[in-house]
């Protein structure tokens, strides 16, 4: 593929399980090119040169930071932003335990560190205190001190463990 | 902050990407994981012409245990490297840097390669290359292959012995010998940051092999007596890296560190087995 520097290219991406179509230029992020053009305004842009982690989305299931990646790479990829973690409105076990330990305060962060629990837990399902806190070593909070989201992370281990997830979600959905 | 345009080239093979470094030369970039260039574009530090991805690179993205090697591909990323089992064995070093390498959101997609193409001093891939006496592979369409040692290829900050139209294809580190006790460190502000001092260490009944990183322009390693001369030997190791002093430490911080850290790693009780 040539993608000349002044042309907007075509892109195709399953986008949080959709096939979504975009045309940008070379040098577009792919961040920028989320929210722009695909309307995925949960992806957060912070520092854009990849210290922050607010951008963090999983490609192709793998907890990556979207402003360093070009829009243009992601062609044929999936994408996965937080807009993929709730359903039918409401929210997710991770999301709800965020909410329940104060995990988050201007929230400017948090979508990126929700992803990055995603692929996180998958590779490590029982995680101790000291592995959560070098996950979040990847992204900056400036709110929380990180206290709240590490007890977050860890009682949803515990809880995707014990498979008690499932059933308190449907027992309380508005206990958030 | 946002890129300067550029040309994006997604090459499908070693030749493809070849072809465009020798048409293009110090016009072109090539785009690994992304995670030091990407950051650079970003902030204009650097303008190419044209971007080639190698992302997609089947022929590039290969691990290879050769006979006293194990050649680690351009676009391998550094989580492949976490995920292989055997590393521990084959290169036991490696497998205790990489865990101080940014965070594992970088490693995703990180190359092994991209690092010791961009040459950072506080780097952990470049630090255990030269440390190990590896060696680095360049490619180029009409040129020899040549490989070169890694104490060669690191020249100073972010500067390399690569030419204009060469591709590093692939990275060598020597395999685990019998006998050696690999060693790691780092001293960072916060576990991820860039290292003010990092430390590997070849460890044998004569002596100890100690690569810093973090302090001169590029990753030294000296072989050091043990015992009683060990104090002075890393003293004069320490002074030697010409330290200076910067918003993150100061030169005589690092030297210390050097002293301190190198003294306590040599010394500590040799752990069981690694991991």
């Amino acid at each position: 593929m040539h993608a000349p520097a002044e042309q907007r290219s075509e892109i195709e991406l399953e986008l949080n399980g959709e096939t979504r179509h975009g045309r940008t230029e070379p040098r577009t992020q792919l961040c920028d090119f989320l929210r722009h053009d695909l309307g995925a305004t949960g992806v957060h842009v912070g520092c854009e040169h990849g210290v922050c982690g607010a951008c963090t989305v999983l490609v192709d299931g793998v907890a990556s930071r979207s402003c360093l990646m070009l829009a243009v790479q992601a062609d044929g990829r999936r994408i996965d932003t937080v807009e993929s973690l709730a359903r039918d409105d409401v929210m997710n076990d991770l999301q709800q335990a965020f909410s329940r330990h104060h995990a988050l305060q201007c929230g400017f962060c948090t979508s990126g560190i929700l992803m990055s629990c995603v692929e996180f837990l998958q590779r490590v399902p029982t995680p101790d205190e000291a592995q959560v806190r070098d996950m979040l070593s990847g992204h900056l909070c400036r709110c929380t001190g990180y206290t709240g989201i590490v007890r977050a992370v860890l009682e949803v281990a515990g809880q995707r463990q014990s498979g008690e997830s499932q059933q308190n979600a449907s027992e309380n959905p508005n206990d958030v | 902050m946002k890129a300067a345009s550029f040309d994006y080239v997604r090459a499908s093979s070693k030749k493809e990407v070849l072809q465009l470094l020798h048409e293009h030369g110090e016009d072109a970039r090539i785009l690994a994981g992304g995670q030091s260039l990407m950051a650079t574009l970003n902030m204009r530090l650097t303008q190419p012409k044209v971007v080639i991805d190698i992302n997609r690179v089947e022929e590039l993205n290969r691990i290879r245990n050769e006979s006293g090697y194990l050649a680690v591909g351009a676009a391998v990323r550094q989580v492949q490297l976490t995920d292989r089992a055997e590393l521990a064995r084959e290169v036991p070093l490696l497998a205790k840097a990489l865990p101080w390498i940014g965070h594992f959101q970088t490693r995703n997609r990180g190359t092994v390669c991209g690092s010791v193409a961009h040459a950072d001093p506080s780097a952990e891939i470049p630090l255990c290359l030269v440390t190990l006496g590896g060696s680095v592979v360049l490619e180029s369409l009409k040129g020899k292959r040549r490989e070169v040692p890694a104490a060669e290829f690191f020249q100073g900050l972010l500067t390399t012995d690569r030419q204009p139209k060469e591709l590093i294809s692939e990275v060598r580190f020597p395999l685990a010998q019998d006998g050696t006790d690999y060693r790691f460190q780092e001293i960072a502000m916060r576990h991820g940051d860039f290292a003010l001092v990092a430390l590997a260490l070849c460890l044998r009944a004569d002596g100890a092999h100690l690569g810093v990183g973090g302090v001169a322009d590029r990753p030294v390693a000296q072989t050091l007596p043990l015992g009683d001369e060990l104090p002075a030997a890393l003293n004069t190791l320490a002074w030697s890296l010409g330290a200076q002093d910067d918003v993150h430490a100061s030169a005589a911080y690092r030297r210390q560190l050097v002293r301190e850290l190198g003294q306590r790693l040599i010394e500590e009780p040799s752990h069981a087995r690694p991991r």
